[in-house]
């Protein structure tokens, strides 16, 4: 029999048909949508006059552009106002579920969708935005989709996709301590690049994703995104059936234990190819952190930022634009250098154990003075453990402000800006020039680093606090 | 949303020669307010456009009127990052109907072919002769046949193939979207959906 990998068994399984020399038609069980990305799909529905077709399959909830304080009261921003409008009156005209601001479930998409057990291994889901690759955690196909591809699937719950070709990164052996998913991810996209997975589909194997929680692998699988690649999973196993047990929409009594069955089949053949892979070892990774301005210029806290020896033409000039923009000279030390602001939060760094271990980290001690700290819960369940657990207290007396859930400063469509030249650590997915607000300086980092960061007040490794 | 068939494409170049431009650059977020499609140009590279204050740039190529043209000619990784289709939006809305470049994040290719922006993917080589050519003289017209799936420096003639899949190939000669596409076949669609 043909060996197939775990993605390809999940993609065959979803073509409706395939184009003679063009793409398949590619079914998609769930879809998420947000404000932003969702209304001139909309618009052009209507415009067409077509319908919604299999509502039940759309899952929505305001995330990016919402405000972070205040959220019981009509939002300031008139635009912003208006996009979550639009949203309520579509979902309630085409009968689409909302998890609206202020009720249990309002949150990041990326963070309420596995909270709600919507996110099921062997599922193909899309949403119009690139990090719905955080779903892949639980072995299911996801990936970002654009406005035109969201009027698709409201409209036939179909995209036409050609399969990408299929990467397998495997990581064996232990973490070292103060090593997070974070740092594996940001090491990872160091090696292969910011492009260097584009036109791929990434597998994530080997002991050290094994050993990780649903919530870390969710981290590593979102930022798959930050090397090109259009999505990345890791095959469901045991950590994955105990997170989704007894969630609300996951499937309750026999069901339960007939989806296990063929959840537990989700896994790549002995012997099935992959187009390129990639091995690394566990013990070489370090806290990380980026300097520059892609997710791919990342190093060891304890390494010096590189030089542009070597570089030549446009890469040269890349490269130094990049530093130009972050106030760094090349072949200096990161370490040590001096930050205005910390950001906990997004869909990478949002979920509970995120916050745990900053919690854990900052007990007892105070940020420096020079530091003003955000965290951001990713959804409104978050946010109710953190308070249940005593987080925020804890966090409140290490002076740090907790917003309520959203998006925030991950791109900084709300007031939650950066200000420029100011430089942030940020355990969110993407440094890009004015990413966090024109100007804003980003330096990624994990939740452990970031707290590290603001308890110091200046560039540290977490081992060393 | 139907657009502007594309045959073959005769233009001026601009040039933008920074590698891993992502759709932020292309189109800072904090513009993706909007509920409607239009309007989305005016903000095109808005950063690098303009200064905190609105006044343009002036080294950006952009505000520079030696260059203008429908062809836009990217460094390598163009469009990474952010899904946003706006980032397309704001290229076709600002008078772009193709895009050349070494290499092209997946999910923009994506996108421009759905909207009807033309992605062209050319080698590095071919690149570095357009990029000379373009600054040595801003009037250097480029021709781009989707048909024959050429693109061609006029001034020298030298010319080299690109790749398009023959369903995209169509769709943007007609000016078609994928959805009338899937809307024609919704049967089918609804028969498999049974299953799922
Ligand atoms: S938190 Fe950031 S990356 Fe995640 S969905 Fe929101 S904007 Fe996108």
């Amino acid at each position: 029999m043909e060996k197939k990998t775990l993605f390809d068994k999940i993609w065959d399984a979803h073509v409706v048909k395939s184009v003679p020399a063009g793409p398949d038609v590619f079914f998609i069980d769930k879809h998420f949508i947000h404000e932003v990305t969702s209304p001139v799909a909309f618009l052009n529905l209507e415009k067409r006059g077509v319908s919604v077709l299999y509502p039940e399959r759309t899952v929505a909830t305001p995330d990016h552009n919402v405000p972070t304080v205040d959220q019981d009261k009509t939002i300031k921003d008139k635009l912003s106002r208006m996009q979550v409008e639009k949203l309520r009156e579509n979902c309630k005209k085409y009968d689409i579920e909302l998890h609206d601001l202020g009720t249990d479930h309002h949150g990041i998409v990326h963070v309420i969708g596995p909270e709600l057990g919507i996110t099921q291994p062997g599922m193909t889901i899309v949403c119009g935005d690139s990090h719905t690759s955080t779903h892949g955690a639980f072995g299911a196909i996801a990936f970002g989709i654009g406005t035109s591809e969201v009027e698709m699937v409201l409209a036939t719950q179909c995209i036409m996709q050609s399969k990408p070709k299929k990467m397998r990164i495997t990581v064996d052996g232990e973490l070292g301590q103060g090593v997070t998913s974070k740092d594996i991810i940001l090491y990872i996209i160091s090696k292969i690049t910011a492009a260097g997975a584009t036109g791929y589909f990434v597998e994530y194997a080997g002991s050290a994703f094994r050993n990780l929680s649903m919530e870390a692998r969710m981290t590593v699988c979102n930022m798959s995104i930050e090397m090109g690649a259009r999505g990345g999973l890791i095959a469901p196993d045991q950590t994955t059936f105990d997170y989704l047990k007894g969630k609300r929409y996951a499937p309750k009594g026999e069901a339960w234990d007939r989806a296990v069955a063929e959840w537990t089949a989700l896994q790549t053949d002995e012997g099935a190819v992959f187009e390129k892979e990639y091995n690394f070892d566990a013990a070489d990774i370090e806290p990380m952190i980026t300097y520059g301005t892609n997710p791919g210029m990342g190093i060891k806290i304890k390494d010096l930022i590189p030089t542009d020896e070597g570089l030549e033409g446009s890469n040269k000039k890349s490269f130094l634009k990049s530093l130009d923009y972050m106030g760094f000279a090349p072949g200096e030390a990161i370490k040590g250098k001096v930050v205005d602001y910390v950001f906990v939060g997004s869909c990478t760094n949002g979920r509970i154990e995120d916050i745990r271990a900053v919690a854990n980290f900052v007990k007892g001690k105070k940020k420096a003075d020079n530091i003003t700290a955000w965290i951001v819960p990713g959804s409104r369940e978050v946010e109710k453990l953190a308070s249940e657990e005593g987080l925020v207290q804890i966090l409140e007396e290490a002076g740090f402000q907790l917003r309520q859930p959203g998006c925030s400063a991950c791109l900084a469509m709300n007031d939650d800006k950066i200000p420029s030249g100011k430089y942030a650590v940020s355990t969110s997915n993407r440094n890009f020039e004015g990413r966090q607000g024109p100007g804003a300086r980003t330096l990624l980092a994990s939740p452990l680093t970031v707290a590290a960061v603001a308890v110091t007040g200046k560039i540290t490794d977490p081992r060393e606090v | 949303m139907a657009y502007d068939k594309f045959n073959v494409l005769t233009s001026t170049v601009v040039p933008l020669p920074a590698e891993n431009v992502d759709t932020d650059q292309i189109i800072p977020a904090r513009f993706l307010k909007a509920t409607e499609r239009e309007g989305f140009g005016d903000n095109l590279f808005r950063d690098w456009r303009y200064d905190v204050e609105g006044n343009p740039k002036k080294d950006f190529v952009l505000n520079d009127s030696t260059y203008n043209g429908k062809i836009l000619l990217a460094g390598k990784n163009f469009g990474s990052g952010s899904s946003r289709e706006h980032a397309v939006w704001a290229l076709y809305d600002y008078g772009f109907r193709c895009v050349v470049s070494s290499f092209f994040a997946d999910i923009f290719k994506n996108n421009c072919l759905n909207i009807g922006v033309l992605p062209v993917t050319i080698s590095p080589e071919f690149a570095e002769v357009l990029f000379e050519a373009v600054e040595s003289d801003p009037k250097t017209e480029i021709e781009v046949d989707i048909d024959k799936q050429t693109i061609t420096l006029l001034s020298s003639g030298q010319s080299e193939s690109f790749d398009i899949n023959a369903y995209k190939k169509q769709n943007m000669k007609n000016g078609f979207d994928d959805i009338d596409y899937l809307l024609n076949i919704k049967s089918d669609i609804t028969e498999f959906a049974k299953s799922r």
